[in-house]
């Protein structure tokens, strides 16, 4: 399997140092799983998205200033005067959206194939802390403009700490360098966000050496066995990534060019005033199933750790899923109560958009109760009295058996 | 051997002398590098100009009967209600034993006239309304955040809505019949 590059620079290099032979085993010659199908495009999406945001930020970072003064008209400056400032901003505005979109969708295949079961449990712990860093980044993100909201969501926000027994308002006083968002806040949140993406490059590559040590799940579940079930990466993988890649990058040109700011409220457009909230606060869409958990409980303390919680207990889901079969395929009754899950998913997203009134207190308060209670309670007993449909010997069998009944049938 | 007798003897004092050096040495590692991790932490806190900014003088003066008046302190809304006798009476009227955050009006306003609170919403940090004429003033005729939906009545207490606290009060002291200092 050692990798001898036929050009004599090539050869230099690569007896100093193995990058080339790197680059082959990982990207070129990688045995994948035969039968991926198009809903394991979103990881390299999500890296593609990835760049795309550091791309256009560091760019973006060149015009930007970070002071409360300023920062509000230096994003006008970027739309109005710099060469194709317009397109960088969207671009990076509507960038994010793509970004957690993918992310979300890579996320619920994970959930459906099983993709989080030994021995890919740290891989898909370090799935969610990048989840937690993208947060975080598209968070602070979204108060640089210094917009109205802005302003109010980097105050509700950092709130959430003052909810902390005893050290809270302390922590909440460090976190904001003053007795309120301020100056010191919009300069370390700029820190910081031009900081993180790049901590999160670092847990990607950690993600995918996780990823490489047992390589990808399938939709079957399945380990490979031998190489009549893998193909090499290059180029059947490369050229279904691509594709996938087109269609993603028709629906983003789509939005940057038609509906640039179909996902901005028109109230960013106002500059940050301190002294007025306005009337209707609500987070990106991203955040907004988040949101309407932390307001689904009447008490602060519990709402902020409800919150919190929902994405920590994702930590445990190896261990809560106690179904040895990791692909929905094979477990009749998981396999639909994983929909309850995306639809449960969705309806929080609608209530966190609407004011905290009426039916939209109910419907928000059962909602949480059953994303609770579907990963604490559902996950583990499924796993115990469903009884999952046989699995096939390997991947290849299946497909070979039909072929050879269909071949003798003719 | 005569000579391993010693060495395993030395060995043993060698082990006890190494374990202290090797946990003296981590013990100042960890000093260490907490002392130097402090500045940055620190740096992060409010700076000296922003704590020499801290107090605010009012002239309360030119506020009418009835009248709400904002005015900042340390970055913070303040919220100075000059209130008439009815709403005194009502803030005065409560059981105060069933309240979420329990404070008698005597509490919340020494001059009953002059009620000075920090105008954020104990919730998450919102601005209340009810400072303008026309703004909603929730059930209880005080003040309504309009984020999470808190109510608070004449004297700021919170009184229906997720907020956890009445809102609070700022330090301050009257100076001379019209003049309050704040912080």
């Amino acid at each position: 399997m050692s990798y001898t590059p036929g050009n004599p620079v090539t050869r230099w290099i690569e007896y100093r140092l193995p990058i080339f032979g790197f680059v082959h085993h990982q990207l070129v010659d990688y045995p994948t799983p035969r039968n991926l199908n198009y809903w394991w495009n979103f990881g390299s999406l999500a890296g593609i998205a990835l760049v795309i945001q550091i791309a256009t930020g560091v760019v973006l970072a060149m015009h930007y200033s970070a002071d409360s003064n300023l920062a509000f008209d230096s994003i006008q400056q970027i739309m109005r005067n710099v060469n194709y400032g317009w397109l960088l901003r969207y671009i990076h505005l509507n960038g994010s959206s793509m970004f957690f979109a993918v992310v979300y969708i890579h996320i619920f295949r994970g959930l459906y194939y099983g993709s989080y079961k030994t021995p890919r449990e740290l891989l898909w712990w370090l799935g969610l802390i990048i989840l937690l860093l993208m947060m975080a980044t598209a968070f602070m993100g979204y108060v640089l403009p210094w917009g109205q909201l802005s302003y109010w969501a980097a105050t509700v926000i950092t709130n959430l700490f003052t909810a902390i027994p005893l050290v809270g308002d302390a922590i909440t006083q460090w976190l904001w360098g003053g007795f309120v968002v301020g100056d010191p806040t919009l300069k370390r949140f700029f820190s910081l966000h031009y900081l993180l993406p790049f901590v999160i490059v670092g847990v990607v590559f950690v993600h995918l050496w996780a990823l490489h040590v047992h390589k990808s799940n399938n939709p079957l579940g399945i380990d490979t066995k031998g190489p009549k079930d893998t193909l090499p990466f290059h180029p059947y993988y490369t050229v279904k990534d691509l594709a996938g890649l087109g269609v993603f990058l028709l629906i983003f040109a789509a939005i940057v060019f038609f509906a640039p700011e179909a996902l901005v409220a028109t109230i960013n457009n106002e500059p940050a005033n301190p002294l007025l909230t306005p009337p209707h606060i609500v987070p990106e869409w991203y955040f907004l199933a988040f949101y309407a958990i932390l307001r689904a409980i009447p008490n602060k303390l519990l709402g902020v750790m409800a919150m919190f919680g929902s994405i920590l207990i994702l930590f445990a889901l190896p261990w809560l899923d106690t179904s040895p079969v990791r692909s929905a395929k094979f477990r009749p009754i998981y396999k639909q109560v994983f929909w309850l899950l995306v639809i449960d998913a969705a309806v929080l997203t609608w209530v966190g958009a609407n004011p905290p009134m009426g039916k939209f207190v109910l419907i928000g308060r059962l909602a949480t109760a059953y994303y609770f209670l579907h990963l604490v309670v559902l996950m583990p007993l499924i796993g115990w009295f469903e009884r999952p449909r046989p699995l096939p010997e390997s991947i290849t069998t299946p497909v070979l058996k039909e072929g050879a009944a269909a071949g003798g049938a003719s | 051997m005569a000579g391993t007798a010693p060495t395993v003897g030395h060995g043993g004092e060698d082990e006890t002398r190494r374990d202290f050096l090797y946990l003296a040495t981590g013990a100042v590692a960890v000093v260490g590098t907490a002392a130097a991790v402090w500045p940055l932490i620190d740096s992060m806190n409010p700076s000296a100009d922003v704590l020499a900014a801290s107090s605010t003088e009012v002239d309360l003066e030119p506020v009418a009967l009835g009248q709400r008046i904002t005015v900042v302190w340390r970055g913070k809304p303040i919220f100075i209600d000059h209130r008439p006798e009815a709403e005194i009476a009502k803030a005065r009227a409560v059981d105060v034993a069933s309240l979420r955050d329990p404070a008698t009006d005597e509490q919340r306003a020494p001059r009953p006239e002059w009620l000075i609170v920090i105008g954020i919403c104990t919730h998450l940090g919102c601005i209340p309304l009810g400072q303008k004429e026309g703004d909603p003033r929730g059930d209880w005729g005080g003040w309504f955040c309009p984020c999470h939906g808190s109510h608070y009545d004449t004297a700021a207490r919170i009184r229906k809505g997720p907020a956890p606290k009445n809102l609070y009060l700022p330090p301050y002291a009257f100076k001379g019949k019209t003049v309050v200092k704040i912080g």
